[in-house]
């Protein structure tokens, strides 16, 4: 470019206006080059300037050499659903640098390796070359860790360029590595030299930049992995049985950090929980189905087709009602499918997992906040209605960072459920394990180790009468699957109720549950703009129970927007009210990445515009 | 009229140790051994309520709620006991585990779970009801059919067996024995020890199905077990602060100390024989009767030294079933302190 185009580009950009704390970053790297920690620490210095910002990695199932996005959206309108266009390109990655830059909007924005030579230049962008190793070279960095310090040039760069403050970019380091002096100096001190070239070197002539303001303030910024651990650790859990999958992972990885900073004792030392990592999954949820028995509280986190393999122990937990807790951070199937993409398509498959007339409560947590409340609130309920629940979170939710307002410590005692002690049995003169004593469908149960001669029961998959004793009799199976179903009766009133929210002269009503809120309140935003307003549910829990019933009822159509090709609540929600099923219109769409409010925009137009 | 009632120890009497009446088939093996676990508990004086009765599925595993009926008892999934088995005995230590399995249950469906069990060394008694044969299914070869066997349906088992001990052996097992249902006090006594063991003690006992596999050509039958059971000692266990009565020559026996301060008395049957501390000595042997189609029964090894799970993940010795809530919810101030880093400015 030469000095006269970039002297009109910056006039043009001028004449626009500044776009302030409006717009997206996206970084093209290469998987394995340590980009992760110059993204993190971009995202927590623009939180700590009270911008709302979200980051989401699209990364390939890879260990090094394939490439990966990296999107850090600021919105200060405090929008977190994934935004497709980026404005500002940081290219990084020299195979994909002229697919990157093809992908940028008119008027964007490149940041890139000045060593690199772009092949087609396009005139309607603003480019930024970056000396990455020459300043790296100026830099004192042990050669080993040159490759990851290179990647602190483009966080200078974009300071420069973007008025982002270097202070909060050194408490962000600060933050990640948790104080450690020496690599906090060393990453600065390249981001500072990228910081003086870019102002030295680069002259701004596109429209973005940041502002601080006070969209963040005493909010927190975490992955709902973490999240999830922590309100797991804030639920009692005892046991987590586990076998490795992404993108479960690293919920496992922060519930043991957790552990073991919360959950040691202090006079021993030692650990009052266990974390075994299992030979496969049936065997991770075997140990948990064991431990729940005994009477402890344990769960494992897995993603498709570890719930695949657990499908076995599931239809056990539910038949021979011992609680139970699955977290399924979901990712794409069928079969191995895209193990590092997100979607919603595990709902339908978990909500009837096992063979025969099977069910299972199951919980959609749609931010971390959720990931947390319903992380302690999931033991809870698995021992209240002694049976096996799940959380589905997903991939988006689980391994990206998200804003959110502090956790709430849990606001009431554990509930153990109908547990007898050898004091009640002694009082009650013995019991019978499967007997609806309350009406609710929730039988006593007691457990193993509790000292008395009529504590005792034989636990089995097999049929059974009330008594817990083997029995073939039709009127004994009826009995119990009746009972079961009331039971599951129960759970609909238990679990976490659905979230209304009504708007005037809504022409419709439309549903959604888990990430997809996001794009909901975003695109219904959008398309208020146009004159279409609608009532909003989220769902955050199946079974669904009568609110979920009058709001559909309530409605001529109801959309049913969700993260999977098939629509699967859509179908859940027509078998669970048949009455209503004509007026269930699925929005189901999946391609592995987060939906976009767009893409809920479109759908709803095109729909609607077929019943104006 | 008063009745002499026996009880033991604590005061119980042997019926207050049996299960359910057994629906297995007359004669087989498995009920044979369930009557040892009565006997067993009852001899010790083990509290029922301490135990748990762990399975699979299977005729073997239907047992468990045929002895011991006053003990909690979980019949699982197929090849599945060793999973529930490492939750239920990782999360409360007081308590006892026996599991029983089978030759298919074991050695084919959860072969897999059965070595890691061995491997983390989950302290329980492992009882492996061998017979070669599926009898629910109404006579197919299990894995531990040995090759050559003929069965009226199945036909001839053209594959190697697959040998428990051997497999118990390769996953680091600290107790392997085998017996044969047939010579009850031998198993009585394994029984013993094996539940004085603080570690996974695997009990491969050869246990004939006499509906499907019990013709004499069979290796899983009472007329071969019989003829050809070997036993590698006399075996005499000898609870903590009993004092040992040796009355043999010097080399001639051997004493086995466990975990907890009781000891078993190995008589050894032929002097130049098996030494059950030496695990190569202990693989040969296994071997050894493989190729030779003999059947050695007794306490093939024993290794005290390797600790069980929970000591290996420094758990503390309290039942985590037993930690009352504010053991279990850290403080309202450790999430004021987790927050505090992760909140903004």
């Amino acid at each position: 470019m030469t000095d006269v185009q970039r002297a009109e580009l910056a006039a043009s950009a001028a004449g626009k206006g500044t776009v302030v704390n409006d717009f997206q970053i996206i970084v093209a790297t290469v998987n394995g080059t340590g980009s992760q920690t110059a993204n993190t620490v971009l995202i927590r210095a623009l939180f700590r300037m009270g911008i709302p910002v979200t980051g989401k990695n699209i990364f390939p199932s890879n260990i090094q050499g394939l490439p990966t996005w990296f999107t850090i959206r600021l919105s200060k309108d405090g929008y977190i659903a994934r935004r497709e266009t980026s404005e500002i390109l940081v290219a990084m990655n020299r195979n994909t640098l002229q697919q990157d830059i093809d992908d940028l909007p008119s008027g964007g924005v490149c940041f890139y390796p000045a060593e690199w030579k772009i092949k087609h230049h396009r005139d309607d962008i603003v480019y930024y070359p970056m000396p990455v190793n020459e300043l790296v070279n100026q830099a004192d960095v042990p050669r080993n860790l040159r490759d990851y310090v290179a990647n602190m040039v483009y966080v200078g760069a974009l300071a420069a360029l973007l008025e982002i403050d270097l202070g909060e970019i050194e408490g962000a380091l600060n933050f990640h590595f948790d104080g450690k002096q020496k690599p906090v100096d060393l990453n600065m001190g390249v981001v500072r030299l990228a910081y003086d070239y870019a102002m030295d070197h680069l002259p701004k002539v596109d429209p973005y930049r940041v502002e601080r303001m006070n969209g963040t303030g005493g909010k927190i910024l975490l992955d709902g992995n973490s999240a999830a651990a922590l309100g797991s650790v804030f639920g009692g859990v005892s046991l987590i049985a586990w076998y490795p999958i992404t993108p479960s992972t690293s919920l496992i990885d922060a519930a043991r950090e957790y552990l073991k900073e919360l959950r040691i004792d202090p006079e021993t030392g030692k650990a009052t929980y266990a974390v075994i990592q299992a030979e496969d999954e049936l065997a991770a949820i075997g140990m948990v189905v064991g431990a729940g028995w005994a009477g402890a509280r344990a769960m494992t986190a897995t993603s498709g087709p570890g719930i695949s393999l657990m499908a076995e122990f599931a239809g056990l937990a539910y038949f021979a009602e011992v609680p139970a807790v699955i977290w399924d951070v979901q990712r794409v199937g069928p079969s191995t499918g895209l193990p590092t993409r997100t979607s919603q398509g595990d709902v339908l498959f978990a909500y009837t997992l096992g063979h025969g007339d099977t069910k299972h409560p199951v919980l959609l947590p749609a931010d971390i906040k959720e990931c947390f409340e319903f992380g302690w609130r999931v033991f809870d309920l698995a021992e209240r209605l002694q049976t096996l629940v799940f959380v589905l979170s997903d991939l988006d939710l689980g391994m990206n960072l998200w804003m959110s307002e502090p956790f709430e410590y849990p606001d009431e005692p554990m509930d153990r459920g109908k547990v007898l002690t050898a004091e009640d049995l002694e009082r009650l003169g013995g019991f019978s394990r499967y007997k609806d004593v309350d009406g609710d469908g929730i039988a006593y149960r007691t457990l193993p180790g509790t000292d008395h001669r009529l504590a005792a029961y034989f636990t089995r998959g097999t049929g059974h009468n009330e008594r817990a004793i083997y029995s073939e009799a039709p009127e004994d199976w009826v009995q119990n699957m009746e009972r079961l179903n009331r039971k599951f009766n129960t759970a609909r009133d238990l679990v976490p109720q659905p979230v209304i929210d009504r708007a005037e002269g809504a022409q419709f009503g439309l549903i959604a549950y888990g990430t997809t809120h996001h794009a909901v309140v975003e695109a219904r935003d959008r398309l208020r703009e146009q004159g279409i307003e609608f009532d909003y549910l989220r769902l955050r829990a199946l079974p669904p129970n009568n609110v979920t019933r009058d709001f559909i009822a309530g409605h001529e159509r109801v959309y049913v927007f969700e993260n999977n090709a098939d629509g699967q609540m859509a179908r859940i929600l027509q078998m669970e009210f048949p009455e209503l099923a004509g007026r269930i219109i699925s929005l189901a769409y999946l391609d592995g990445l987060p939906l976009a409010p767009r893409r809920l925009v479109e759908m709803i137009t095109e729909k609607e515009s077929a019943f104006a | 009229m008063s009745v002499d009632v026996r009880v033991n120890d604590i005061g119980l009497e042997r019926n207050e140790y049996t299960g359910s009446p057994s629906t297995l088939c007359k004669g087989c093996g498995h009920n044979s051994i369930a009557n040892q676990i009565i006997s067993v508990a009852y001899e010790l004086s083990i509290n029922p309520h301490r135990v748990v009765k762990l399975s699979g599925i299977g005729c073997s595993s239907k047992s468990p709620a045929y002895f011991l009926g006053r003990s909690h008892g979980f019949n699982g999934l197929h090849g599945r006991m060793p999973s529930i088995a490492t939750g239920v005995t990782t999360v409360n230590r007081d308590l006892i585990a026996i599991g029983v399995s089978g030759d298919g249950d074991t050695g084919s469906i959860g072969l897999g779970q059965f070595k890691h069990l061995i491997r983390r060394n989950i302290p329980m008694v492992y009882i492996v009801e061998n017979n070669g044969v599926y009898g629910l299914t109404k006579g197919q070869f299990s894995a531990t059919a040995d090759q050559g066997q003929v069965l009226k349906y199945a036909g001839v088992n053209e594959l190697p067996p697959i040998d428990i001990c051997l497999e118990a052996l390769a996953a680091e097992a600290t107790f392997v024995a085998r017996s044969f249902a047939g010579d009850p006090a031998q198993v009585r006594e394994l029984l013993k020890a094996a539940l004085s063991h603080n570690g996974t003690a695997v009990l491969d006992i050869i246990s004939p199905c006499v509906t499907f596999n019990n013709h004499e050509t069979s290796t899983k039958s009472y007329p071969w077990g019989k003829q050809h059971e070997e036993a590698l000692q006399d075996i005499t266990y000898v609870p903590y602060a009993e004092p040992i009565m040796v009355d043999y020559d010097e080399g001639e026996v051997q004493i086995v100390e466990l975990h907890d301060g009781s000891r078993i008395q190995l008589k050894k049957l032929d002097p130049a024989s098996h030494d059950p501390t030496d695990r190569r000595a202990a693989m040969e042997l296994l071997e050894q009767a493989r190729e030779n189609m003999e059947f050695p029964t007794g306490l093939i090894y024993y290794d005290g030294s390797r600790q069980p799970f929970a000591e290996v993940s420094g758990l503390i010795d309290t039942p985590l079933t037993h930690l009352p809530e504010d053991r279990l919810r850290p403080p309202r101030e450790a999430l004021d302190r987790v927050l505090a880093k992760l909140t903004c400015c």
